[in-house]
């Protein structure tokens, strides 16, 4: 199953080194991580994307980022309700026969041409992975040169549809 | 007060003193009452000041053995150890014991000196990344950046290491940093919004344990060394009196609860008592209190405690549930823990049938070996050993045969008295970790027992032991061989002994001699007795080189693959 993991981290020298080192060291795998600055300073956001065969790995997982003193907040939001997003740059072969044709797909996609040359297109594209997968699905046959992903960011919704099932912690 | 008035109040306080002093000052801030290190460039400021700090520091022969030592002192106190060692190297060197502490949970506060921070990552000379190395092997670690930050994250330091689940925090500290002065305020706050441990317990999850011990048939505790981290021995033993609940320790929690009252079991694991593992094997109800169910202790899990319910008290969430599903979840200290149970006073379980069974198994197969082939036998050594000093040494081990006799056959009627390598099994602790105990009870007996091979990784620490007088018994159990490895080989790949048996071997009563340690060799049982009730009784240190049965074993055991009721070698 697919695991989402967020983190609230100081953001203080060797704290990235410390989390990768632990997702290497319990031999777990990592399938994208995002960082970036938070609302509050000194202080960064994460977002992990895992797969892992069951939630009690998850569970472990959380437990052991929990113990690690630079990390301030783990939150497991794998079965809530959450936004996601994720941006992918491609750059496709593009003839001036298919051009308009790529530019057909695009559109659906909300997707945008951000640089063209004589021969190729420079297609940004945002939303779930999934979303962006088969996306880059239907740019495959035109021919891909560069393909560049930023991995997972994601939020909880403000409201949750279900009721949480967060971690207890007794 | 206006946020104005806070910081000049805090400026009032703050003063002025080159990095080095700050830490002289900050150890002392923590009754550091031992240093254990060794010098180098990049610590040379530190070295200067500790000159005239008025700390005591011993100087080990291997900064190995530095670390060894502090594991042993934070063992034996619970106090922290702690260790200096320069850059590069230095640091390298105590890596090994860093990953020791870490998996045995022990206190330890390392500083390690580093290059200048002008020159940090150009490959100076005797830089090494130790918050590379080191992260995946400490609780949590700092380079300091500003020599202001000093005594905050000396605190935070020893805060760390010793609360919550113990473990090893290091301090690396580029040269610039220790010479250069700062203003800091010597009595600071901590930074640590993301550090919390849960120390008590949930009541509500004591209650549902009270609820399954009630009504359980055949409960047992499964205690480890949390016990002793949190200084709960008395709790464990008026708790299991209290209920009528029999005990199983394992490696690391020996000492626990008094191996001469009727309702402890014994040792589990690979090397455990058959009872133990019996129990273990066929209880209803499992209550671990701060062990975190080590694949030696359980054996193959398909089978590990098939009938029971699982509770487990532990100070670290994270180990609940790791290897065994657990019903009951305690997150908190043991002793915590276990005041709240008593307190709780709940129905005692009806465990005459049990204790029965128990007592049956204790009775038909206790701990055996065959005394019969005129060698001088190792589980013999260790009984000599135990009835010489009335079972109340401290007792350190090295990794290998020896340690398991040891752990089966010096039994322990206190805690805090036995000091081994559990986790990382690391050869070469003994000698090093018996100084550190030594030190911090320079009352009590202290024996070091090692393997021949063992006691030759760190044996340079004999200087220290002599330099001191340090009253050590050193006993080298002898058998000519890895023995442990031995006989593995003996028994897994048909006796082909692959570098494991010594051709050649120290004279290890010319080596103590060499070092001014008056040092002794024994061969048969009878010289034995000797020699050992002759050590017990010296003053100063003494070495014992005991010749023993080269072809022992270790029994019984648990192979690998199998559970835990698949005992081997139960009836010699
Ligand atoms: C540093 C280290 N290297 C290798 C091992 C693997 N090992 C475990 S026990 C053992 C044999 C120890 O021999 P000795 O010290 O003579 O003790 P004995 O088993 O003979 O009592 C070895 C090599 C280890 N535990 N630690
Ligand atoms: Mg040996």
């Amino acid at each position: 199953m697919k695991g989402i993991i967020t983190l609230t981290v100081n953001n203080r020298p060797g704290v990235l080194n410390r989390i990768t080192n632990l997702f290497t060291k319990r031999n777990y795998n990592i399938e994208s991580m995002t960082v970036g600055p938070s609302e509050q300073e000194g202080i960064s956001r994460m977002t992990v994307v895992v797969h892992v065969e069951n939630e009690h790995v998850i569970e472990q997982m959380t437990k052991q980022l929990n113990k690690q003193i630079d990390i301030l907040k783990v939150n497991d939001i794998s079965n809530q309700s959450i936004v996601s997003r994720e941006l992918a740059l491609i750059k496709v072969m593009a003839t001036s026969q298919n051009r308009a044709e790529i530019n057909s797909l695009i559109e659906p996609f909300r997707a945008a041409v951000i640089d063209i040359s004589k021969d190729s297109l420079t297609i940004q594209i945002t939303g779930e992975s999934e979303k962006i997968g088969a996306f880059i699905e239907l740019m495959k046959p035109y021919g891909i040169k560069e393909l560049a992903r930023t991995g997972t960011t994601a939020f909880p919704r403000g409201t949750q549809r279900t009721s949480n099932k967060s971690l207890t912690i007794v | 007060m206006t946020e104005k008035a806070l910081l000049t109040n805090r400026e009032k306080v703050k003063v002025e003193k080159s990095g080095a002093d700050f830490l002289m000052d900050a150890l002392k801030k923590q009754n550091v009452d031992v240093i254990f290190g060794y010098p180098g460039g990049a610590v040379l400021p530190i070295y200067d000041k500790l000159y005239s700090s008025g700390l005591f520091h011993i100087l080990t022969r291997h900064e190995q053995g530095s670390i060894h030592a502090a594991e042993g002192y934070a063992r034996v106190t619970g106090k922290p150890g702690v260790v200096i060692a320069t850059s590069g190297p230095g640091a390298t060197n105590v890596v090994t014991g860093i990953t020791d502490a870490m998996i045995d949970s022990l206190p330890l506060v390392i500083f390690t000196g580093q290059v200048a921070t002008s020159v940090i990552g150009t490959d100076a000379f005797q830089e090494a990344d130790v918050l590379g190395i080191t992260t995946p092997i400490t609780k949590h670690n700092y380079q300091v950046r500003k020599t202001e930050d000093i005594p905050r994250i000396v605190k935070e330091a020893f805060h760390i290491a010793s609360s919550g689940r113990p473990g090893p925090v290091l301090i690396d500290i580029p040269k610039d940093i220790a010479i250069l002065s700062g203003f800091a305020d010597e009595d600071p706050e901590m930074d640590l919004p993301g550090y919390q441990p849960t120390v008590q317990p949930n009541h509500l999850q004591i209650r549902k344990l009270v609820e399954a011990v009630s009504s359980s048939e055949k409960p047992v505790i499964l205690a480890g060394a949390g016990v002793l981290h949190s200084k709960g021995a008395d709790e464990l033993k008026t708790y299991a009196q209290q209920q009528g609940i029999p005990v199983v320790h394992t490696l690391l929690g020996l000492g626990g609860y008094p191996a001469d009252h009727s309702l402890f079991i014994g040792m589990g694991g690979m090397h455990g008592s058959y009872a133990a593992n019996m129990a273990l094997s066929t209880c209803d109800l499992l209550i671990n209190i701060g062990a975190r169910f080590d694949d030696r202790l359980t054996g193959n899990l398909k089978y590990f405690a098939p009938y029971a319910t699982v509770a487990h008290i532990d100070i670290d969430p994270a180990e609940i549930g790791k290897n065994i599903p657990t019903k009951i979840p305690v997150v908190g200290n043991a002793k915590e823990a276990l005041t709240d149970l008593i307190a709780q006073d709940g129905k005692k379980p009806e465990v005459t049938k049990w204790i029965e069974t128990i007592n049956a198994w204790k009775k038909d197969f206790p701990l055996c070996y065959r005394n019969d082939t005129g060698a001088l036998k190792p589980q013999k050594v260790i009984e000599l050993l135990h009835q010489y000093t009335n079972g109340e040494a401290i007792v350190v081990t090295d990794v290998g045969q020896h340690q398991m006799w040891a752990a089966q056959y010096y039994p322990f009627n206190k805690p805090h008295a036995w000091v081994t390598s559990g986790g990382l099994g690391t050869m070469g602790f003994g000698l090093p970790a018996a100084i550190g105990a030594q030190i911090a009870e320079p009352e009590n007996i202290v024996i070091s027992i090692s393997g021949d091979g063992g006691f030759q990784m760190t044996n340079q620490e004999l200087a220290v032991i002599a330099e001191m007088n340090l009253p050590i018994k050193i006993v080298i159990i002898n058998n000519h061989a890895l023995g442990m490895v031995r006989q593995w080989q003996e028994i897994f790949h048909e006796k082909r002994y692959s570098h494991s048996t010594f051709q050649t071997q120290p004279d290890f009563v010319k080596l103590a001699d060499a070092y001014g340690i008056p040092g002794f060799k024994a061969t048969t049982e009878a010289e034995a007795i000797v020699l050992i009730e002759k050590a017990v009784t010296m003053n100063g240190p003494v070495l014992l080189d005991l010749h023993v049965e080269p072809e022992e074993n270790v029994y019984p055991m648990v192979s690998p693959g199998k559970g835990l009721h698949e005992m081997e070698g139960v009836k010699q």
